[in-house]
């Protein structure tokens, strides 16, 4: 798939580059505000978790522009563990690591679309979606 | 031979001196540099090559160089002149060399080129090196800097203070604003303490977890904590995150907070009755005298 444009996760304040991108092509796509404060939290907690768990990978944005609907596409990769059981994760109140446990749930609900795939050894590809209505 | 090669570059100075500011010139009108006023270029170039030439005379690096990366460094030349410069240097000085000899077999034009890099790559190391500590101390004095203005706690009143958050709140910061927020509700006998987040561009779990932590914290020596300023479209992505935070009051500003903290204190704002009256009084009493 052809991106955009990427952000690499290394260090923590990748993050917060991360994160100004994603709002800045989220507010040249035409968001308002509130989604414009989904869209950034949501790639904080995808980009929080490549630091956190694969410890580097990438976040990748992706402004769709077709003939009846615009968007956002994000899509974060990483080749860390993997994750070790999808529908756990996606419980609110689990963590592995002392958290809220809401990361991705929480991304679940603030995005459209949201899809994982995760290999065991391989890495994580989370791909979420938020349509502009 | 190769003490011959130097003496061709030395005695030739001017020789070369003219391409290279015919070369440097050249490069000039598509880049950077073409803010800077005609005088103040030629002289800093004049400069260049006289730094180069007497590193190369002395066959070493010299305070010269750092004297004037120093310099450049202040009024904040960019590091591309003089490795664009250096560059040209190398052009030119090869080019001389090898136009100045009759015969040109490989090994001595490979003997040229290793001289010509001998002489030039310590130079642009050196100058390197200079821009990058004088970056690096200037990202190491921000960081300072910024850690400063981390965690700030202002004591307004008796037994309410203050903690006014403002940017991204990362992992090493949030460590910080936990420890100066106990240290400083000790320090105070803070009864209430308003955290504001009016500043926090995102809100995300990690950023909550903290928060809570901290409130909790405050509550456990005995303190009240209010998290104020929470905006509204801060407020619709913690719903959506599905984050609690009904352990401790939330309000939207500072002023709401800070209302709620003097009622906790058992205190309220009260306005002064209206005191032109009594001006009124003692000018009419003046009057009357």
């Amino acid at each position: 798939m052809d991106f955009q444009s990427c952000v690499n996760i290394k260090k923590e304040w990748d993050i917060v580059g991360a994160r100004q991108l994603g709002r800045d092509i989220a507010k040249k796509v035409g968001f308002g505000n509130v989604d414009q404060a989904r869209i950034a939290t949501a790639i904080s907690e995808l980009a929080r978790n490549i630091y956190l768990y694969a410890g580097s990978g990438k976040v990748c944005f992706d402004a769709i522009d077709e003939l009846n609907e615009k968007g956002l596409r994000i899509v974060a990769i990483d080749e860390g563990p993997g994750i070790q059981d999808v529908s756990q994760v996606m419980e609110d109140g689990f963590s592995t690591s002392g958290g809220l446990g809401a990361g991705l749930p929480g991304v679940k609900r603030l995005m459209d679309e949201f899809d994982v795939i995760s290999r065991q050894g391989e890495g994580t590809e989370i791909k979420v979606v938020k349509w502009l209505r | 031979m190769e003490a011959n090669l130097k003496e061709i570059v030395l005695n030739n100075s001017n020789e070369i001196v003219k391409m290279w500011l015919e070369e440097i010139e050249r490069n000039r009108k598509h880049d950077y540099t073409s803010t800077i006023s005609d005088e103040l270029f030629e002289s800093t170039n004049r400069e260049f090559v006289n730094v180069i030439f007497s590193s190369l005379e002395k066959e070493g690096l010299t305070n010269d160089i750092e004297g004037f990366a120093e310099r450049l460094i202040n009024l904040g030349w960019p590091l591309s002149y003089l490795t664009d410069g250096m560059q040209a240097f190398r052009r030119v000085t090869i080019n001389y060399i090898l136009s100045q000899s009759n015969k040109v077999d490989t090994t001595y034009f490979s003997t040229v080129l290793s001289k010509v890099d001998e002489w030039v790559d310590p130079i642009i190391n050196q100058l390197v090196n200079e821009y990058s500590g004088s970056w690096e101390n200037i990202v190491s004095l921000q960081k300072v800097a910024l850690q400063e203005l981390s965690a700030p706690l202002i004591p307004v009143m008796e037994n309410i203070t203050v903690m006014p958050l403002i940017g991204t709140i990362d992992t090493e910061r949030a460590k910080l604003i936990m420890e100066n927020l106990l240290d400083g509700v000790i320090k105070h006998h803070a009864e209430v303490v308003l955290i504001d987040i009016t500043g926090v561009p995102v809100v995300d779990t990690m950023v909550a977890h903290h928060i809570i932590q901290a409130a909790e914290a405050v509550r456990l020596v005995g303190s009240t904590c209010i998290l104020v300023g929470i905006r509204p479209e801060i407020a619709q992505t913690i719903v959506n995150l599905g984050i609690d935070l009904s352990k401790f009051p939330t309000k939207s500003s500072l002023k709401k907070g800070f209302e709620s903290a003097l009622e906790l204190t058992n205190r309220k704002i009260v306005g002064i009755e209206n005191t032109n009256k009594d001006i009124e009084e003692l000018v009419d009493s003046l009057d009357r005298e």
